[in-house]
């Protein structure tokens, strides 16, 4: 099998107009370490549970992939428009999703927020601007870009941010987004969560264009690449977007390099990459650097040790909860067709 | 009383709900500076301005997917796609996301989204700019669908899919746009609502059940069996066909005993299979004869006048599916 070419989660030179520095001050980065290590324990846990059976259906975790909703919570309002992909537990548990009703929902129990309807790949709370996973590469791009224009429509300061994969750039209506976004100065961030692979296949078979954040700049739009691993980058370049969408000055590209530790999904063989390669990636991965910069800022181990026992007894009441609940009532299949 | 064109009915509902409600908007091709390529949102941008009034690139699934993601938040966008047959553009946008939100959501999302621009044949358009897409449409739970026939419909219907917290497909005939018809005066409100066929005309030997310009052609044809035959044809025009107002159909059936449903897309797995397929189903006791139904034959639309003409369930098709149920 070809070998990947793997760059660790560097930028390339010329792209990187950020680089990590110490933006957040060390209170602000224990709560974020602690949703950080919170974000990853049920990730686990419901891979465990997708092992034992209790999961149907296609669960994409997104176990390395942390950092970019860490920063991006930190940067944003509670009331600006998110949407994302079906891997996409990290950014709606990073904006406050309860986990209780989260791991409901991915086990379709009565309690999920959406009543055990949409699952894993359909993560929302409009409540917290969380306007909705998708499970179509691609089709939350456009949305998000709806939203910000209906805050430009209002005249409301509200922005709008979208994640989406590697793979998503390779899908036209990308680019019909893109085009349409920057034409109208939409109040949009575009967030590229590039891990290198959509699915099992590396983007470097794929793709004719290397770096992902030059597509867009063919549209004349502000574009850069960064350590999608750490969240002062992320934050800073986010903060940064944010005050640019809000300005007027209209929307911006972010590529943030990453690298997903867990398969594409539940049950994924992961044949198509070695565990070489998984190991050499961990250097980097969003946790392990969070943790060292806090280390290094002189905070005891013993209270991240204590932050982590809290975060594990309420991530195991979560899962002991979700297993607990009921199913759905069986009118609930007909109901929400349409509004009525 | 005055009299309108069904362009003129749709652009004055489209005006009316962006008078009284800000939150309606309108984005497309060609829909601004210059109008609308059949001239149906003509002054609009003059009036509304280009805030509300959104010309787009030729980028179908991008706006299609933005005008979704509006109607998330809040906003009634109305959508024109030039002509129908670009459904399938941004298909995806339209039936995995707009149909299906409200219930992947468990409700706790709304997508108040009007689609709306003109379909079906007559004019010599050819095979991608001519076909009648209502019958995939109900296909699919979550989006309603609506085709009027006249001005009065049209504009009462138009209003009530924008008033719709629901995803409604609003469907205009190229053949209707300039036909005209009875108005109430422009001050007065009214609203025609969504799931409610109305009967266009009385008849006591034949049901038929048929919308948007096959309506216009059944009642060209009733007239004529009338006068040729004697036969006295009921024609229930459904104007919506998601939801189906089967009531209505079955309602007729128990005075006529015969069924044809009349439609102008395809007749394979169409609307109008499923009609008779609910008249045996939920009435089979009321019917005289086997019900039948009429739509496109299974061909694309050629371009050739006399070649659509003998596809499309137009008067003459219609008269002789009626004749051979009456035989
Ligand atoms: C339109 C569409 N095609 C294919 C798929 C199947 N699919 C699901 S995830 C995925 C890979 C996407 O890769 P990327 O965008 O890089 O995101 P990642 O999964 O790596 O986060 C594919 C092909 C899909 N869900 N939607
Ligand atoms: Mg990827």
């Amino acid at each position: 099998m070809a070998e990947p070419s793997l760059k660790a989660s560097v930028p390339s030179a010329d792209a990187a107009v950020t680089e990590s520095a110490a933006v957040l001050a060390t209170e602000q980065l224990l709560p974020m370490y602690r949703m950080m290590f919170l974000i990853r324990r049920v990730e686990e846990s419901l891979l465990e549970l997708a092992e034992s059976g209790k999961i149907g259906g296609a669960m994409h975790t997104a176990i390395g992939h942390e950092g970019a909703a860490i920063g991006m919570a930190a940067a944003l309002r509670k009331d600006d428009y998110l949407t994302c992909t079906y891997r996409g537990h990290h950014h709606s548990l990073a904006r406050g999703m309860d986990p209780q009703r989260a791991i409901c929902e991915v086990l379709g129990k009565a309690p999920g927020f959406a009543k055990g309807k949409g699952g894993s790949m359909h993560f929302l709370d409009p409540s917290l601007g969380l306007m909705g996973a998708n499970g179509i590469v691609g089709a939350q791009v456009p949305h998000a870009a709806g939203m910000a224009l209906a805050s430009k429509i209002r005249g409301e300061d509200r922005i709008a941010i979208t994640f989406f994969g590697d793979g998503a750039l390779y899908q036209g209506l990308m680019h019909e987004t893109f085009n349409m976004a920057q034409k109208w100065k939409l109040p949009v961030i575009f967030y590229c969560e590039n891990n290198r692979y959509s699915e099992m296949t590396p983007i470097s078979r794929t793709s004719s264009v290397d770096e992902i954040y030059q597509f867009v700049r063919a549209y004349g739009m502000e574009s850069i690449q960064i350590d999608g691993n750490d969240v002062e980058v992320v934050y800073e370049a986010v903060a940064k977007a944010a005050e640019r969408a809000r300005a007027g000055e209209g929307p911006t590209f972010i590529e943030g390099i990453t690298y997903r530790l867990s398969g594409h999904m539940a049950g994924d063989l992961e044949t198509y990459r070695s565990s070489e390669e998984i190991e050499m990636q961990r250097a980097y991965e969003p946790l392990t650097q969070l943790h060292q910069k806090l280390i290094d800022r002189g905070v005891p181990e013993e209270d991240l040790n204590q932050l982590r026992a809290e975060v594990e007894e309420e991530v195991q009441a979560a899962v002991e909860y979700a297993l607990e609940a009921p199913w759905p009532d069986l009118a609930e299949a007909y109901t929400d067709v349409y509004q009525v | 009383m005055r009299k309108t064109t069904y362009i003129q009915a749709i652009n004055e509902a489209m005006r009316d709900e962006m008078r009284r409600d800000e939150s309606v908007f309108l984005i497309g091709e060609d829909i601004g500076h210059y109008g609308g390529l059949f001239r149906v949102t003509r002054n609009m941008m003059e009036e509304f301005g280009e805030r509300r009034v959104i010309d787009t690139p030729i980028s179908e699934q991008g706006f299609m997917g933005m005008a979704v993601g509006a109607a998330m938040v809040g906003l009634r966008p109305i959508v024109e796609l030039m002509y129908m047959d670009f459904f399938l553009v941004c298909a995806d946008q339209i039936f995995n996301q707009a149909a299906k939100m409200h219930y992947m959501t468990g409700g706790l999302v709304n997508v108040p989204l009007v689609i709306r621009g003109q379909q079906g044949g007559g004019k010599r358009y050819g095979s991608q700019h001519s076909a009648s897409v209502e019958s995939t449409f109900a296909q699919f739970p979550g989006i309603k669908v609506v085709a009027p026939a006249t001005p009065y419909d049209a504009k009462g219907l138009l209003i009530s899919a924008i008033r719709d917290d629901n995803p409604v497909l609003f469907l205009e005939h190229k053949m209707l746009y300039f036909t005209r018809g009875d108005m109430p005066d422009a001050e007065e409100q009214y609203t025609v609502p969504i799931g409610k066929a109305d009967i266009k005309r009385e008849g006591r030997d034949l049901t038929i059940a048929t919308f948007s310009y096959s309506l216009l052609q059944t009642l060209e044809a009733a007239e004529e069996l009338k006068a040729e035959q004697g036969i006295d044809i009921e024609v229930v025009d459904l104007r919506s066909i998601t939801p189906l107002d089967m009531e209505s159909v079955l309602m007729s059936v128990a005075k006529t005993g015969r069924l044809l449903a009349v439609h102008e897309s395809q007749s394979n797995a169409g609307i109008g299979a499923e009609i008779v397929a609910r008249a045996y189903e939920e009435a089979p006791y009321l019917l005289k004869a086997p019900a039948r139904r009429l739509g496109m034959a299974p061909a694309p639309i050629p371009v050739s006048k006399p070649l659509e003409e003998e596809l499309l369930p137009w008067k003459k098709n219609i008269k002789a599916a009626v004749l051979e149920m009456m035989r």
